[in-house]
């Protein structure tokens, strides 16, 4: 242990406020989505851990409920459709005093009728006439909410909103958008480190130049490519494998060269070695570089799955907005537009598209790391 | 589409690569067996095998597409008709484009600098305390999250409601608390950019604080050790040694980050779309790729300033490459 000393407790705060300010965001949706969708929309997230006083109107149930005791009818129910352990401490039958009576006092209503309101939401409705709307009337309620957490939110964007669908939809563009790229450019790579051939140098300059191209110079030829191919062949310009062929084109440029910087730090005698003893290229990429470069695999697999993950650019422009194509990033765009205010569709979906993403950082972060700064060291 | 039918075109479509290669290497070995005076045809046949798929996947989406934009930036919207330089001079008349350039200077200036700033200050904190790794963790983890993702949390972060009702949005309710009026954030010009670049920068702190973690690492405790006992303050050896000794770090983190603000899109076009003057060269690009049907030859002049931003980066990057290839 270090000694406390004014520099380490100044260190201390300072990172400390910087942890807060940057898990607040995340924290808060996390939360928010967690949170009934009435109370999200009216309450900050933070108010959530203890209890809150929240204003409610509520409806009684009609004359279909009612019984007859004695002299008098009477409505017996309870105004919370499910029990949240809310507690009612003042209760109004008026919009214009929706907090008139203490909770277990008898409210008069205009016609005559009287009705009592007890702190767990229960009531009694009487009347001396036989009730004759079917509508119920409306009561007002000031209560105690304990913090409550349900998973409502996610069950109604996974198989209302069409999320589950898109989060498949997601796996599907990018899993090959990952695995093509690493098929591709391990044998590209090998190529450049291993084998002699002429115009090595000027492919590899060209690898070093794609690195940094905006793939904005190649969304409008592709798409014009990809039309005319639809148009030619009688086939959807926009479709899976022609995704997965844009994704693996502007990943190819990174990919390869990350391989090939750890291809180059493999002993040169292995190789030789290999060559001496008969083994062609094929076996030597297969039985030696292969099993050796599985950390690096795993390393430019996470960047290039979570970067095809989290696309959404590529995503709008090679792929349909109909729901058996759509990616999630996309979805959770087209929900910012029409949903816009229903921030418990919101949060939800957004804390959806980033659940895998989120546990491959989790338990994968070494990987993740090591390849962000292998790729950085030249970058 | 069901589960089943997404996990057999995946299938089908990985399988596909993995059987090319394989085909075509059991053939060439098997012929050669029988023939093995054709050496050189061998090895050359061997070697487009090897490259071909990536050669042909370079050249048809980054080479040829390159030169087809910059063609196509002198061509009428439809491509078909040659107009010179007809494209540019709108650009240069174009209000929208204009505020794009100053947004996009803006965002090159500020969100490399913060991010690049906060995640050496933060990396040099977390190195002294010995919770640092949750922290640093913690910072890094908005990295994996993506950019529509971090619009949609930030957006909730800068929600507004009028004076009356109750905030929901965090900022609000802190200025609600410390006795400001509400705003809605994302709605004032000017300053709406800085709360759109604070995403960007929430998120690439994390890069640059994990590179600076690990290049913090290779500075020599001695060193360090030796100004302590010189009775150099923390803070003079931060400035003295520590800043120095990463110059090429902080170089080459400024240069990942330029090339990735110079494209910023999706926190844009998932936040404001442009609208109350925030708009960016990736996001007008994206507009009239598909407004009023599509203008190639206004987008590619679009995509083609992006492309001069990256040029000295380009540059920088294969001269690089050429010092290190002679060692």
């Amino acid at each position: 242990m270090k000694k406390l000393t004014i520099t380490s407790i100044f260190s201390q705060l300072l990172l400390l406020i910087f942890v807060i300010a940057w898990i607040a965001p995340t924290f808060g949706l996390f939360i928010s989505s967690l949170r009934d969708k009435d109370v999200l929309a009216i309450s900050g997230w933070w108010t959530s851990f203890t209890t809150t006083e929240v204003n409610e109107i509520y409806r009684t149930k009609g004359n279909d409920a009612q019984i007859k005791e004695g002299e008098y009818y009477y409505i017996k129910s309870n105004l919370f459709r499910e029990n949240k352990g809310k507690e009612i401490f003042r209760f109004g039958v008026t919009s214009k005093n929706i907090d008139e009576y203490e909770v277990g006092e008898t409210a008069l209503f205009k016609d005559g009728t009287e009705i009592t309101v007890l702190e767990n939401g229960d009531y009694i409705w009487k009347s001396q006439n036989e009730f004759k709307k079917k509508k119920g009337k409306r009561v007002f309620v000031s209560a105690k909410s304990p913090p409550s957490f349900t998973l409502d939110n996610y069950k109604e964007v996974l198989f209302q909103e069409g999320l589950g669908q898109a989060f498949l939809n997601t796996f599907a563009v990018a899993l090959p958008a990952t695995l093509i790229p690493l098929i591709i450019c391990s044998f590209f790579a090998y190529a450049l480190t291993w084998m002699k051939f002429y115009g090595r140098d000027i492919l590899l300059a060209t690898i070093i130049a794609s690195l940094v191209v905006p793939l904005q110079m190649s969304l409008i030829p592709i798409l014009t490519i990809y039309n005319d191919f639809g148009a030619l062949f009688g086939v959807a310009a926009k479709s899976f494998p022609g995704i997965w062929m844009a994704h693996t084109g502007f990943g190819l440029a990174s990919t390869t060269f990350l391989l090939w910087n750890f291809l180059k730090s493999l002993p040169q005698e292995m190789m030789e070695a290999a060559k001496v003893d008969g083994a062609t290229h094929y076996d030597t990429f297969i039985k030696i570089v292969v099993p050796l470069s599985v950390p690096a695999f795993a390393s430019i697999f996470i960047l290039q799955f979570l970067w095809v993950w989290n696309d959404l650019l590529v995503g709008l422009v090679f792929l349909d907005k109909h729901p058996s194509e759509i990616i999630l990033t996309a979805k959770l765009k087209e929900l910012l537009g029409s949903r816009g205010e229903n921030w418990e569709i919101l949060t939800t979906s957004a804390f959806v598209s980033m659940a895998v993403p989120l546990f491959i950082f989790f338990s994968l972060q070494r990987y993740f790391i090591r390849g962000l700064v292998a790729g950085s060291i030249k970058g | 589409m069901s589960i089943f039918s997404l996990a057999i075109t995946v299938l089908i479509g990985v399988l596909f690569f993995v059987a090319f290669f394989h085909f075509s290497n059991f053939l060439l070995d098997y012929f050669r067996v029988k023939s093995s005076r054709k050496f050189a045809l061998e090895n050359s046949l061997r070697v487009v095998i090897f490259i071909g798929p990536a050669f042909i996947v370079l050249f048809v989406f980054i080479i040829y597409p390159v030169f087809e934009t910059i063609r196509l930036s002198f061509y009428d919207k439809l491509g078909e008709n040659f107009v010179g330089l007809y494209n540019y001079a709108w650009a240069i008349k174009d209000p929208d484009f204009k505020r794009s350039i100053i947004n996009n200077l803006g965002w090159l200036i500020v969100v490399p600098t913060l991010s690049t700033f906060f995640g050496l200050v933060i990396a040099n904190l977390a190195d002294r305390v010995w919770w640092g790794s949750i922290a640093k963790s913690i910072i890094f983890m908005p990295m994996a999250i993506s950019f529509v993702g971090a619009g949609v949390i930030w957006k909730f972060m800068y929600d507004y409601r009028g004076p009356g009702d109750q905030q929901i949005g965090l900022l609000n309710a802190i200025a609600v608390a410390l006795g400001f009026e509400p705003q809605a954030w994302l709605t004032i010009p000017i300053w709406n950019n800085f709360f759109l670049m604070a995403i960007m920068i929430w998120i690439q702190t994390g890069l640059a604080l994990v590179i600076f973690s690990a290049a913090l690492r290779t500075i020599p405790k001695e060193t360090l050790d030796a100004a302590r006992i010189d009775g150099a303050s923390e803070l003079k050896i931060f400035w003295k040694i520590i800043i120095p000794y990463l110059e090429q770090t902080i170089l080459v983190i400024w240069t990942i980050i330029t090339l990735l603000v110079l494209k910023v899109f999706d926190i844009i076009y998932a936040m404001t779309n442009g609208q109350w003057q925030t708009e960016v060269l990736a996001n007008l690009m994206y507009d009239w790729m598909f407004r009023g049907g599509g203008d190639t030859g206004r987008g590619s002049v679009l995509a083609f300033c992006i492309l001069i931003g990256v040029i000295p980066i380009l540059a920088w990057n294969l001269y690089k490459h050429r010092q290190d290839q002679k060692v």
